[in-house]
């Protein structure tokens, strides 16, 4: 702990510096670059454990753990779900529709970089003075010791903030019912009054597959949407595989062509073949 | 207890029955009036023991005075909830509890069919609670408050059968006419308080009769005084809204009349007569005003049929008087406050007899319908009769004694505007002889003229029950012997004299003859309504009438005179200010919003609705910012 | 190694952050790159913390971890019923206010 405190870093914490920094501008660059919202989560969660390794360098014990407990573990996990609710395969394209945007947002980004970099540099913080008084007494003790004293009133108002944070997702993810539930009579009164009186087709029927995502064929070959879950079915996560079939009958065909002309030119290999699968 | 603990008692009641009977609910519709005429009771006989408490004092020693608490206390700015009770207040408070009990009482048997007498009772104790809070206060502004509530409690009242449109037309009425004469007051309140520093009675009156106060200053905030008067007063030129408020239920009209709102006006000129005799031009537009009103009452109630406009007209015109006595100053005080005191007994005598006769005639108000019923009505008759004898100043009862002393006063006032105050005082008093006995005659006397009305009910004229003729013949007692008793050794005067200040006045002529000219002048005007009303049969359909009658039944064009004066100058006002507003403050508005539009139309290409868009200018804009301190950093 | 490099990176990484938010359309990557800007805050916080010799960096840091991850709930509960109404998570797509 003495060592962290000090006025020059150990070489040690150097090297985790260059290496880990390094790691953690890349997963940023990945975060914005990736294709699919599943990777950028990923490495955003990655660069994020960097951080917490870096709080941890810098005697920020208690936000070490914090960073990896709250925003690794429980923020970024918030993500995934999202994204699976969402849609898992819904890859973005990455190409710019409106017109300038990425060439002002990358004047922009590179300026406010500069802008920052030349900020602190010319702040010259060559001296600084460690921790090591301040945690004296242990990290989280003089934490607490100052929440709860100097800034109780922002601990409590924030406490308000997250419990009106949590009604207001709760607010707004509910959905109001808005009509009466249907009774089991009226459901069957209606479904007999359709046209779809037997329960809806299953996905996979007729095929190949039975994969929920696969659109089950109706007996001339074409696939029938109402065998795929309506969820789905809304995402626009339904695989078209009627074409498979007759591809992978082509396919066949294409590999027996090959192995009876193969039989044909070398009959006596085959045959050995086949007694070694016995 | 200390009787000076007991002032507040005699607010705190009425406000109590108010308070519990508009808070309480159905389940006072049962008991709600009993509990309204007692506290109105209640109050009056806490009155009655102030006033022998009051007796047994010396003269100098009777002004009680109870600070009840500081209601807004600030450096240079006190005001204060204290209440001073001296001779005059006793006066008016005795006038007002008694006088208002009695209505209550009365009120029980008139409204007994009505579904919401518990609101009405409600209503009058709360006039009566401002009222007193009005006479009691010890300050101008308390006294505004009070003077407020009156006017708010007469808006409830007089519109308190809102189903009417022209019931909650005259209340509106009477509202906003009464808004300009409340402005009067407070405007004088704010003058009071630059000029004096203060607006309590005490400081402000010392400090008028002192003299050091220029007499422009005073002359301002009497002129202002005056205004307010004629505001709650119904004198020229606010008198409009004193006909109209007969839309009320008649015993709204004899508490308004008789004891309360009307006397208001006459109580702030007596209370603040320091301030007017020290301002001859204020004093002067005061007589003006009375004498204007006096007569143009008159004119007025000489020609309604309908039996409450008449005696409103009447109103106005002793009202006059009592105004034209306060205007003269020392010689006037005490028989303006005299002849408001008899003047509430009779006038609430008359009035709670009309109500009598209306609610025998199924409210039926046109006298030209009426004929004959003293047969039908003896005790109302009778009542009626004394009340009539009193207001038209038959020698020996109440009116005789205070008219007769205002008339004296003002030929007191000496030189020209003695005589042709004296000559118009007694022009009244033949006009008030010729309406009274017309309406006496129209009403009691002749053949029955009713006839059934549309729907084939024929009204049956009959007694009204004990509950309304116990209080009139009580208020008959106070028409008959109220005065004589007052006049008994100059007794009221030698009341009064320490609040108000009293001189004897000395006319040109002698008193007795004023006093024959008086009765004369009302044995001419009773035999001139004889010759037109008694001896010939009195036509059902009102003839079409000279042309002052016919102004005179439109109350002598006042509202036309309104209409034309404010209404069309206001519209006329809004219209040019229309026109300017279109053309010039339209046009520069129109213009720069034609210009910007032209110029948003260009700027909004850059509004393209993305937010990422957006959120690019935002962060271009931080950038610069930062941009902008590191460079002034190293500047 | 002075500790002023942890700022610079903190720097490169806001502005990484801040470069994702104005390209991306998706909006829980939007939302992930703002997460990123805040993280890259607190780093500069818990280094200037060290520096000053004081925890109140810290208590900043923690603060706006838990502004963040109330933050983070109300966002995505907005990207959700975005997402239910117009089966998009896309933020070009809520720009009714263009012309």
């Amino acid at each position: 702990m003495s060592s962290l405190a000090a006025y020059t870093t150990s070489s040690g914490e150097a090297v985790q510096f260059w290496v880990l920094g390094t790691v953690a501008v890349i997963g940023a660059l990945c975060t914005v670059f990736m294709k699919k919202a599943v990777h950028s989560a990923l490495c955003l969660a990655g660069t994020m454990i960097i951080l917490a390794v870096f709080y941890l360098a810098n005697g920020a014990y208690f936000l070490g753990i914090v960073q990896v407990i709250v925003y690794t573990g429980a923020i970024m996990m918030l993500f995934l779900f999202v994204v699976m609710l969402v849609g898992v395969t819904a890859a973005d394209s990455l190409k710019e529709t409106i017109k300038g945007q990425r060439w002002m947002a990358a004047l922009c980004c590179a300026g406010f970089a500069i802008l920052l970099v030349a900020g602190i540099g010319n702040a010259s913080l060559q001296e600084f003075n460690g921790l090591a008084q301040a945690n004296a007494g242990g990290n989280v003790e003089g934490l607490a010791a100052l929440i709860f004293t100097k800034y109780v009133f922002a601990f409590e108002i924030t406490g308000a903030l997250l419990i009106t944070a949590a009604v207001g997702a709760m607010l707004l993810t509910h959905r109001e019912r808005t009509e009466r539930a249907q009774t089991q009579r009226e459901l069957s009164e209606q479904r007999v009054r359709g046209d779809q009186v037997p329960p809806l087709p299953a996905p996979g029927v007729y095929a190949r597959h039975n994969a929920v995502d696969i659109a089950g064929l109706l007996p001339d070959g074409t696939p029938s949407e109402l065998t795929v879950n309506k969820t789905l079915r809304s995402r626009g996560q339904i695989r078209d595989v009627s074409g498979q079939a007759l591809s992978d009958l082509k396919a066949l065909e294409q590999r027996s062509q090959t192995r009876l002309g193969r039989d044909q030119s070398e009959p006596g290999r085959d045959q050995s073949d086949e007694e070694a699968a016995k | 207890m200390n009787t000076e603990n007991m002032i507040a008692l005699l607010i705190a009641a009425p406000l109590l029955g108010a308070v519990v009977l508009l808070c309480g609910g159905r389940r006072l519709d049962r008991t709600g009036h009993w509990i309204g005429t007692l506290l109105a009771a209640a109050s009056f006989v806490v009155g009655v023991v102030l006033f022998t408490d009051m007796l047994g004092r010396d003269a100098e020693d009777r002004t009680l005075s109870q600070h009840l608490f500081s209601w807004i206390p600030v450096e240079g700015f006190q005001a204060d909830v204290a209440f001073q009770l001296d001779q005059l207040s006793m006066t008016f408070v005795l006038l007002i509890t008694g006088v208002g009990t009695l209505i209550h009482l009365y009120s029980v048997g008139y409204m007994e069919h009505d579904e919401r007498r518990r609101r009405f009772f409600g209503f009058l104790n709360l006039f009566l609670a401002a009222m007193l809070l009005l006479v009691l206060a010890d300050n101008y502004l308390l006294l505004y408050v009070g003077w407020e509530g009156v006017g708010l409690a007469s808006y409830l009242l007089i519109g308190f059968w809102q189903h009417k449109p022209s019931a909650a037309t005259a209340a509106k009425k009477a509202f906003l006419v009464n808004r300009v004469g409340d402005m009067g007051l407070s405007i004088a309140i704010l003058l009071m308080f630059t000029t004096f520093g203060t607006f309590a009675f005490g400081p402000v009156l010392s400090a008028s009769a002192a003299g050091d106060t220029s007499e422009g200053k005073l002359t301002a905030i009497g002129l202002m005084l005056l205004l307010a008067a004629c505001g709650k007063s119904a004198q020229v030129p606010l008198q409009s809204w004193l006909g109209d408020a007969m839309e009320g239920p008649t015993p709204v009209s004899a508490l308004i009349h008789a004891a309360t709102m009307v006397t208001a006006g006459v109580y702030l000129i007596t209370r603040s007569g320091a301030i007017f005799n020290a301002a001859p031009d204020a004093q002067l537009a005061v007589v003006v005003v009375g004498a204007v009103t006096l007569l143009f009452g008159a004119i007025v109630g000489c020609a309604k049929d309908d039996i409450k406009k008449a005696l409103a007209g009447s109103t106005m015109s002793q009202i006059g008087y009592m105004i034209l006595a306060t205007g003269l100053g020392p010689i006037g005080y005490v028989f303006a406050i005299m002849h408001l005191v008899t003047h509430g007994f009779f006038k609430a005598g008359l009035f709670l007899g009309a109500g009598s006769v209306m609610h025998g005639m199924n409210d039926e108000v046109d006298m030209r319908k009426y004929g004959g019923l003293r047969k039908y009505m003896p005790v109302t008759f009778a009542t009626f009769g004394l009340g009539y004898l009193a207001i038209i100043g038959f020698p020996g009862l109440s009116g005789f004694w205070s008219k007769d002393k205002i008339i004296e006063a003002a030929f007191a006032q000496g030189g020209t505007e003695g005589w042709i105050l004296g000559a118009v005082t007694l022009l009244g008093a033949a006009l008030t002889a010729y309406y009274m006995t017309r309406v006496m005659l129209m009403t009691f006397f002749g053949e029955k003229r009713w006839q059934p009305d549309a729907e084939g009910n024929a009204p049956h004229p009959h007694e009204s029950p004990k509950s309304m003729t116990i209080p009139m013949i009580v208020l008959a007692f106070g028409s008959v012997f109220a005065g004589g008793l007052f006049s008994l050794n100059e007794s009221f005067a030698g009341w009064l004299e320490p609040v108000t200040a009293f001189e004897h006045g000395h006319p040109p002529i002698s008193a007795g003859v004023i006093m024959t000219a008086t009765i004369t002048v009302m044995v001419l005007g009773i035999g001139l309504a004889y010759v037109q009303y008694g001896r010939r049969p009195v036509p059902v359909t009102a003839p079409r009438g000279s042309l002052l009658t016919r102004a005179a039944r439109r109350d002598l064009l006042q509202d036309d005179l309104n209409h034309v004066v404010l209404v069309r100058g206001g519209e006329h006002l809004t219209r040019s200010l229309v026109y300017v507003d279109h053309t010039l403050v339209d046009g520069v508005v129109n213009g720069t919003a034609a210009s910007v539009g032209g110029l948003s139309g260009r700027l909004r290409k850059l509004q393209n609705g993305f937010a990422r868009s957006y959120a690019v200018s935002m962060f271009g804009g931080a950038a610069v910012l930062i941009a902008a301190t590191l460079l002034m950093r190293a500047v | 190694m002075n500790p002023v490099n942890y700022l610079y990176l903190a720097a490169v990484l806001f502005a990484i952050g801040a470069s994702g938010v104005l390209i991306r359309r998706n909006a829980i990557v939007v939302f992930m790159c703002v997460e990123l800007m805040l993280n890259a805050c607190n780093l500069s916080l818990v280094a200037f913390s060290r520096m000053h010799g004081n925890l109140d960096g810290q208590i900043l840091a923690f603060f706006t971890m838990v502004v963040a991850a109330a933050e983070v709930v109300v966002g995505l509960a907005i990207i959700v019923t975005l997402f239910r109404s117009r089966h998009s998570a896309s933020v070009d797509d809520a720009s009714l206010m263009k012309l």
